[in-house]
């Protein structure tokens, strides 16, 4: 590393929120061995992802940055068991996850949701957007609840994501924005507060001003909450704001991982320096062969 | 939803659809009050009663009556008695007669009928003429001088106990009867049919009862294609193969031959309306189901579903809510389109004979089995099968205009 480039680092550094230090003495929130996907049998068989081993620990924020097709998705659905894992074993909260029957899932998905990357067809057009909070209060067993305590919840979560709960009410979430709609799915997890938060590429379709609050709120749901974050990203550079720790997945398999700091300052693997030198810089020339 | 129906009665083809099938529901909610009775009833003794209107000539004979000269009545009355045809026949008879023609017009009245007289002769025998043709000639002659010789007709009666006849009334040439005042007029804007009933009655029966037929018909088959698409495009797996393969085995079978094996196997006696659209709706889910099924398909991976399944939705909420709603209206146009081969269907299963019963009710495809088991399109009777014709074309006609105005609007694609 040169001179300017350790300049560069501090400067980085100083400007990067603040990441957690103690990962090692955190227990372990969810983690898999050899996990695999496949789809497709006979010759059009893919392998997707493959034999991945993970840890991630309690209120971190993990990136798993990857190029299109590299498996980034896949095994973000296998996570949250909206697919089956075609091999392998993922243990969630220290113990083998058990999601064989649909109450077993129910159970599982109080502990672990997702922010989607396109917030214009995460919703169901025909449901009002007070009917997705409601369901989010019935499902963590708030059915019973008197409704001015319900609606307070929901101006509580609309308040936590900067959207004003009496301006939504009776609305579509097609009546929103696309940054008011992934605003809005925060508040749902916020309202739902799981163990772990999957966001796949949650500001990649939306506007860089919108991107910088998303950002800062998952960071929040990771400070305030303590959720775990699972940040998956195409952007290495949007990895190191704000990661704990970063993995890096080429064509299916890891092909490095390790606190955010040593992975993208010290990168090993010629992928991550690949990565790395195809982020824009302003005030450096880019090198676009790589590209 | 108000946005969507607003928007669909702005489709121009939507509305004229719309318009035709509510003016033949109107027809047939609003006929049966004008026109009450049984619709199978027969009126007529003979078959094929030509349309118009029908005077009791009994009940004309005793009604009050007027007088009036019309110049011009013996001429009318001539001119309807002989056809263009007829005074053809004359003009020939005269040639073969040897009698100069040729400065003849046969639309000239009075100068045919002066030289037929002043010719005519039963007793000429015109060489290679059949007896036949001799008596019809000499049938023409007598018509025509009944018609033109006496100016009153005498209605009698006979006494019954003495066996004389009494002089009822007199009905002279000027003897003119209000319609109103005869007790009995028959309307019949569509004649008769071969069994000598009131044909607009009936087909506007039929057609209440081809319509439901159509739609028990359309919704059997869209609810089947539907709950097996559903159950197949979102279960996936074993599910999924174990429906396509029975909806393959239905695919490469023609449905209209199995709909006839079925039929030809269900007793007559058994075969009611009710029946005959059941076994169509049977067999005629297999495309509903295959674009159903494909549908879901590309909606059951959408983040919207997924989100949905992450709430703890249970899967007949997911289906019901995340996935119905997405292919409602395709459901919709599919359904319109059932009913109108459902109708369709009926009409071809009953022209073959294997429709339901016909003692029951009558169908739009009975009527036209019934004209041509009576060759009306061989007698000219042609208002006892195009009417039906015409209406089955303009039912499937508006059926399926309707159709095309909501997958425009429905399909952004296909947006004018």
């Amino acid at each position: 590393m040169t001179m300017h480039d350790a300049c560069a680092v501090d400067q980085h550094l100083t400007l990067a929120p603040k990441r957690i230090g103690d990962l090692e003495n955190r227990p372990l929130c969810l983690s898999g061995k050899g996990v695999t996907k496949v789809f497709g049998t006979g010759a059009k068989q893919t392998v997707a992802v493959d034999h991945v081993d993970f840890a991630f620990h309690e209120g971190e924020l993990v990136s798993i940055v990857g190029e299109s097709g590299s498996g980034k998705t896949t095994l973000a659905k296998m996570l949250l068991g909206l697919i089956s894992v075609t091999q392998g074993e993922i243990c969630f909260q220290g113990k083998p996850r058990d999601i064989s029957t649909s109450r077993k899932k129910r159970e599982y998905w109080k502990g672990i949701q997702a922010i989607f990357q396109d917030p214009f067809s995460a919703f169901n057009v025909f449901n009002k957007i007070d009917t997705v909070l409601l369901d989010c209060i019935h499902m963590t067993g708030g059915r019973g609840l008197p409704h001015a305590k319900k609606v307070e919840m929901m101006e509580e979560a609309c308040c936590f994501v900067n959207l004003k709960y009496a301006e939504l009410t009776n609305k579509y979430p097609f009546e929103l924005s696309g940054g008011q709609m992934q605003r809005l799915m925060i508040a749902r997890v916020f309202l739902l507060k799981p163990r772990i938060l999957v966001a796949d590429e949650p500001t990649s379709m939306i506007d860089a001003c919108s991107r910088a609050t998303i950002l800062d709120m998952l960071l929040q749901l990771r400070d305030e909450i303590g959720m775990t974050i699972l940040f998956i990203t195409h952007d290495i550079g949007l990895a190191y704001y704000i990661s704990d720790s970063v993995y890096i997945m080429e064509h299916g398999k890891i092909v490095e991982q390790g606190t955010a700091d040593e992975v993208i300052l010290t990168p090993k693997a010629p992928y991550t320096k690949r990565l790395i030198s195809d982020v824009p810089k302003i005030y450096e020339p880019w090198d676009l062969t790589t590209v | 939803m108000k946005n969507t129906i607003r928007q669909v009665f702005h489709s121009p083809k939507f509305v004229v659809g719309f318009c035709i099938f509510m003016a033949i529901l109107l027809t047939m909610l609003v006929y049966p009050f004008i026109n009450p009775g049984d619709p199978l009833k027969m009126i007529g003794l003979g078959t094929f009663a030509e349309p118009g209107t029908y005077v009791s000539m009994y009940d004309s004979v005793g009604a009050p009556f007027s007088t009036f000269k019309i110049p011009d009545a013996d001429v009318k009355r001539l001119d309807k008695l002989l056809t263009q045809e007829d005074r053809a026949k004359m003009r020939e008879w005269l040639e073969l007669a040897q009698v100069d023609v040729s400065e003849l017009d046969v639309g000239d009245m009075d100068s045919l009928l002066a030289m037929w007289k002043q010719h005519y002769d039963p007793e000429i025998r015109i060489p290679g003429m059949i007896k036949a043709v001799r008596n019809y000639y000499i049938r023409l002659n007598n018509s025509i001088l009944s018609a033109s010789v006496s100016d009153t007709l005498k209605v009698t009666d006979t006494d019954e106990a003495t066996g004389e006849t009494i002089e009822k009334t007199k009905i002279s040439k000027t003897d003119y009867v209000n319609v109103d005042d005869v007790a009995n007029v028959i309307s019949l804007p569509l004649g008769t049919d071969n069994f000598g009933r009131d044909t607009l009655k009936q087909l506007v029966a039929a057609c209440g009862v081809s319509i439901s037929i159509g739609l028990i018909a359309g919704a059997v088959a869209t609810a089947l294609g539907l709950l097996l698409g559903l159950l197949a495009g979102y279960l996936g797996g074993w599910v999924d193969d174990f429906i396509m393969f029975f909806t393959n085995i239905f695919t490469v079978i023609p449905s209209f031959v199995l709909l006839i094996l079925i039929n030809y196997s269900i007793n007559q006696d058994q075969r009611g309306a009710g029946t005959v659209a059941l076994v169509i709706g049977l067999t005629s889910w297999v495309w509903t189901t295959r674009s159903v099924r494909s549908q879901v398909i590309s909606l059951r991976n959408r983040d919207h579903v997924n989100l949905s399944r992450l709430s703890g939705h249970s899967l007949p909420r997911i289906i019901l809510t995340d996935i119905l709603p997405y292919i409602a209206s395709y459901v919709m146009m599919a359904f319109i389109l059932q009913v109108s081969s459902g109708i369709l269907a009926e009409a071809q299963l009953s022209l073959l004979g294997l429709g339901p019963k016909t003692t029951e009710v009558p169908t739009l495809g009975l009527m036209m089995n019934w004209a041509m088991l009576y060759s009306a399109h061989l007698n000219g009777s042609w208002w006892a099968y195009f009417p039906v014709i015409l209406v089955i074309a303009l039912i499937s006609f508006s059926l399926n205009l309707m159709n095309t105005g909501l997958d425009q609007v429905f399909n952004p694609t296909l947006r004018e």
